[in-house]
């Protein structure tokens, strides 16, 4: 047990790509935490959805052993977040396990949206900021004014602002003393009930639930009975340690140590990440504050491919949760997509990356239909409802209001891009609030934008119309009534409820129009005309046909290689796997999201 | 064989189609070619000549090696390009097989002959050595579609080689075209089959060009040439079907007219599941229950049979319900179909049966099953490749 005047515990936060991982991998070879051997890149990216997309997705704890230049040694426990918008909830999560954060910012980009909105979460969660520049190898890099714009959100002066490269390793000697310097170490009470809070899990096939926890007061000895003060479970704690980031077993974790506790409970929803672990005996009764619930932004119905795999996708959705506690869900039933589950994100790259996890931590195969933002709908007998999916949308005659979700959007840009961003958000029905100056040469813009207008491919449009410099963060505000239909898309005369969506009214003959010419590129030609529509309330405001197949036959002469022509085919019914039938129609997969990924 | 008056029976008889089934044909590949076609696919080779005496005692070696089985009623010689191989080559081969097998009197001998290489005297030379039937790539009339298919004849070339053909004494000739090349129009095309009526020949296969894999015309249509248009192919085809039947041709495979008597012997028998030997590289054939297949590389398959051995690549026993599922995969692309049977069983029983049945791509009638959109005949053949013995 590390007494308390000996612990650090930090978070790393900075936007997207600014090297959070890679400074990790500094600090991580600094103090001898992994070997040479063992190094590789962002070493703290472990998922392959990580490696692959080179980004980090889920936070990372590790432990490490720093002798400080006073000859005392310390114990850091370091927290590598994610810089993305749709993972913040992973980043307020690590905070609160944390006395102080390191706000890296790239020399060369500038304060970016999301370091904005990390650092002002750090500061509201009254943690010590060490600011920092990153990448001052590029050529590039201006820490001067980076350093400038740095000082001005967080306070201090540019000359505080540590310069580093992550690349190089310059600056990181200078940065574990300022670690030991500047982080508050943590004040439990060591004689207190045991409180600790339960900050991240996931699920092991063979031990059950592990839970990754950082201990506030008291002490947590190996073996003793705890009790989670939420769910009210009471387990052993079969094993409790350290993260090396390897897993190795501790007899003990004292106030504000971070460590893992596996206590063998394999039922996953006696386990809530944000609860708070006691002892069975004389435990503490007043829990730890723990974390709001998140609020999902988009919402998207998740349907096995095969009808018979909707039990196998429920445990999969729960096994998931405990990794993803920002993950929400509960059954739906779609006419064309049978059994499934509408669930709640952050944003779509979360969307994208938890239908990937279940299918390949979970081996299935899976429908996702287009996003959606949640409505809410006051009908004319005076009911309230919160509208999730398109098709849940009450007939027209029964609706008295309908309001969608507005949000506060933040964008950062460099002053020239101003009135170009100033169009987009018009054409976006957004309502423009402030601007700022942030140093000399960026401007903040705040605006009040309507959710679903956001959500989708606004990011996308922003970046192309500023070559990539301004960056975007956004919070719920509040709700507005706004004049919305429902757009239903009938297949073959079929309305298909897995591909209605709610629009403007001033957008929605638009929209119809870009959905069935889209749909018609995506349905392959079936053995008969398909006619694609799009329809208000029945009435049709736009029409496509998809042309029937004429010629699906190989020519192969004389009598022909029957093996080889039999793989052919055997191949070619593989490819139509991917297919979902609606109706008589086949349709491919990835139809249910690209369709609706049109601009609005 | 027993079949009905061979001179005017249709080919797309029932009888005639499940008759065959009990034909013993042989098939014997000829790999040799002038220069390789961009669109080929086929186990062949250009400039080896040297091999062709080689390959020749390696065919007759392979032949010895063959089990026993009763006269042939039927033998193909297929490439590659078998008119380039030489009538002494071709005769020394039919001379071996007939001595291994014998042939059975009025049996059907074919080769595949680019018209480039036909002569009279080649003609009259393969007649002495047994052939009866001559297969000629013709390909189209249309000059500019020859020469963007890389040939090497013109339309000229195919009159004559017709008429040598017919003088010399060759009982049934055939052409081969090829449709829907990038460039043809459908104009075009109606004049390619008016020629081939017009020669007034008794078989005419139409394919439509297909982009196979590996091929420098897949690699063209991948840096962005033209590719064949399928619904251009799918008008050009029922152009053919319409003008052929008015000629007196019949339909009796998806890509397969015959004048009444002229139905290829061999590709019935091996359409009707019927068993067959295959010699030369890369060369398939079914027999004793199984399907085979040779390798395919040239001087592989000559050192294989040089040591003695059957040169195969691979086979593959099929029985029971892969059996009944093989019948109608072959079989199905006749325009007789398949008689019924657990398969067809099967078939009518299941959900995409049912589909295409009430589509109209496939009727059930007077026992049979048969495909009545031949350009759609892939679709049901997928369909027939997932049954299993109880329905879907
Ligand atoms: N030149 C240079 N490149 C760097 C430096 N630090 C990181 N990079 C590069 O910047 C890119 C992003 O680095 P990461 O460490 O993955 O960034 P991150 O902040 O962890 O990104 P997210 O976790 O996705 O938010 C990678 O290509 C790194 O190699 C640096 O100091 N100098
Ligand atoms: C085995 S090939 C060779 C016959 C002969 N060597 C010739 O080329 O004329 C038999 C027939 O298949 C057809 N064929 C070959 N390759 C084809 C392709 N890629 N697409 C369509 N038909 C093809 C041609 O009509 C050809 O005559
Ligand atoms: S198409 Fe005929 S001539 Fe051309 S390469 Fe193929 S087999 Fe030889
Ligand atoms: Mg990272």
């Amino acid at each position: 047990m590390t007494p308390q005047a000996r612990i650090r515990n930090f978070s790393i936060i900075a936007h997207i790509d600014h090297g959070k991982s890679t400074l990790a991998d500094r600090l991580l070879e600094r103090t001898g935490a992994i070997s040479e051997r063992e190094m590789r890149e962002q070493v703290l990216d472990s998922m392959d959805l990580e490696r692959e997309r080179g980004i980090t997705i889920k936070a990372q704890t590790v432990r490490l052993h720093y002798t400080a230049a006073d000859g005392q040694d310390y114990v850091l426990n370091l927290i590598d977040t994610p810089g993305h918008v749709d993972f913040s909830y992973e980043v307020s999560r690590s905070l609160a396990a944390c006395e102080g954060a390191l706000l890296l910012v790239d020399a060369a980009q500038g304060v970016q949206a999301q370091t904005l909105a990390n650092a002002y979460l750090a500061i509201e969660g009254g943690l010590e900021i060490i600011p920092a520049l990153n990448k001052i190898d590029l050529p590039a890099a201006d820490p001067d004014r980076v350093a400038e714009e740095v000082a001005s959100v967080i306070g201090g002066e540019p000359e505080e602002v540590l310069l580093l490269s992550a690349k190089t390793g310059e600056g990181v000697d200078e940065l574990l003393e300022r670690i030991v310097s500047d982080v508050p170490p943590p004040a439990g009470d060591p004689e207190a009930p045991l409180r600790a809070l339960v900050f991240d899990s996931y699920y092991d096939a063979y031990r059950g639930v592990v839970c990754y926890i950082r201990v506030v007061d008291g002490v947590l000895a190996a073996g003793e009975r705890v009790r989670f003060i939420a769910t009210g479970d009471e387990q052993d704690a079969d094993e409790i340690g350290f993260l090396t980031p390897k897993a190795v077993p501790a007899a003990s974790l004292g106030p504000g140590e971070v460590g893992y506790l596996i206590t063998g409970e394999k039922e996953i929803d006696k386990i809530k990440v944000g609860d708070t672990v006691t002892t069975a005996r004389r435990g503490a009764v007043e829990p730890l504050p723990g974390y709001a619930e998140p609020k999902p932004m988009v919402y998207s119905g998740i349907f096995p491919t095969e009808g018979d795999d909707f039990e196998d996708l429920r445990e999969a959705l729960e096994k998931l949760s405990l990794n993803d506690a920002s993950l929400v869900w509960e059954p739906e039933t779609s006419k064309a997509l049978g059994f499934g589950f509408r669930c709640g994100f952050l944003g779509l790259l979360h969307m994208e990356i938890v239908r990937e996890r279940l299918e390949r931590e979970y081996g299935l195969d899976l429908v996702a239909t287009a996003p959606s933002v949640a409505y809410r709908v006051t009908t004319t007998d005076g009911q309230e409802l919160e509208v999730r999916s398109p098709q849940d949308l009450p007939e027209p005659a029964k609706i008295a209001e309908i309001a969608e979700p507005y949000v506060r959007a933040m964008i950062l840009t460099p002053a020239e891009y101003v009135g170009t961003i100033m169009e987009l958000v018009q054409s976006r029905r957004g309502e423009m609030g402030s601007m700022n100056y942030v140093g000399t040469e960026r401007v903040e813009m705040d605006y009040q934008l309507p959710l679903a207008e956001v959500v989708f491919d606004f990011f996308d449009q922003l970046k192309s119309r500023t070559r990539g410099y301004a960056s975007l963060d956004y919070e719920p505000a509040g709700y507005r009534p706004s004049d919305l239909v429902k757009v239903d898309v009938l297949l073959n005369g079929q309305p298909v409820d897995a591909f209605s969506s709610i629009v403007h009214r001033d957008k929605a003959y638009e929209y119809g129009k870009r959905m069935v010419e889209r749909l018609r590129e995506l349905i392959p030609r079936q053995l008969f005309d398909v006619p694609i529509q799009a329809a208000i309330g029945g009435r049709i405001i736009a029409r496509e046909t998809v042309k029937a197949r004429r010629k699906d036959v190989l020519a192969k002469c004389y009598g022909g290689d029957v093996t080889r022509k039999k793989k052919l085919l055997e191949r070619q019914k593989e490819g139509k796997r991917r297919m979902k039938m609606v109706g008589s129609v086949e349709v491919p997969q990835e139809a249910f999201v690209e369709a609706l990924r049109v601009d609005r | 064989m027993s079949t009905a008056d061979p001179t005017t029976v249709r080919p797309d008889s029932p009888e005639l189609a499940d008759s065959a089934a009990s034909a013993a044909t042989a098939y014997v590949h000829v790999p040799f070619c002038a220069r390789v076609c961009p669109y080929c696919d086929f186990a062949v080779v250009a400039g080896r000549d040297e091999l062709m005496g080689r390959y020749t005692r390696a065919l007759a070696a392979e032949v010895g090696m063959a089990r026993d089985w009763r006269p042939l009623d039927a033998l193909y010689f297929g490439g590659g390009t078998p008119s380039r191989f030489g009538s002494q080559r071709l005769a020394g081969v039919v001379e071996a097989i007939r001595r291994r097998f014998q042939l059975a009197p009025g049996a059907e001998v074919t080769l595949e002959a680019n018209p480039e290489d036909w002569t009279p005297q080649l003609a009259a030379e393969l007649v002495a050595a047994g052939f009866t039937r001559v297969s000629f790539g013709a390909q189209s009339f249309s000059t500019p579609v020859l020469l963007a298919l890389g040939r090497r004849h013109l339309p000229p070339d195919v009159i004559a080689a017709v008429t040598a053909a017919r003088t010399e004494g060759f009982a049934s000739i055939n052409l081969d075209l090829i449709f829907g090349t990038p460039g043809e129009t459908i104009e075009s095309w109606r004049e390619t089959v008016e020629a081939a009526i017009a020669l007034e020949v008794d078989h005419v296969s139409c394919y439509a060009l297909t982009v196979e894999k590996g091929t420098p015309l897949s690699r063209a249509v991948a840096r962005g040439a033209p590719a064949p248009d399928p619904d251009l192919q799918a008008d050009q085809y029922e152009l053919a079907a319409e003008l052929l039947a008015a000629a007196g041709y019949v339909r009796y495979e998806v890509s397969n007219w015959a004048r009444p008597g002229h139905a290829c012997l061999y590709n019935l028998a091996v359409w009707a599941q019927g068993e067959y030997e295959a010699f030369g590289n890369g060369a398939h054939g079914f027999r004793h229950g199984a399907r085979f297949r040779n390798i395919r590389r040239l001087d592989a398959y000559l050192q294989r049979v040089e040591e003695g051995e059957l040169p195969r690549a691979g086979e593959e026993p099929v029985s029971g319900w892969d059996a009944e599922l093989d019948r109608m995969f072959v079989g199905l692309r006749r325009a007789a179909g398949v008689a019924d049977g657990p398969g067809v069983e099967a078939f009518l029983g299941s959900e995409e049966g049912r589909r295409l049945l009430e589509l109209g791509v496939v009727e059930h009638a007077r026992g049979r099953l048969r495909v009545t959109q031949p350009l759609l005949t892939d679709a049901v053949e997928r369909a027939v490749l997932s049954l299993t013995p109880r329905g879907p």
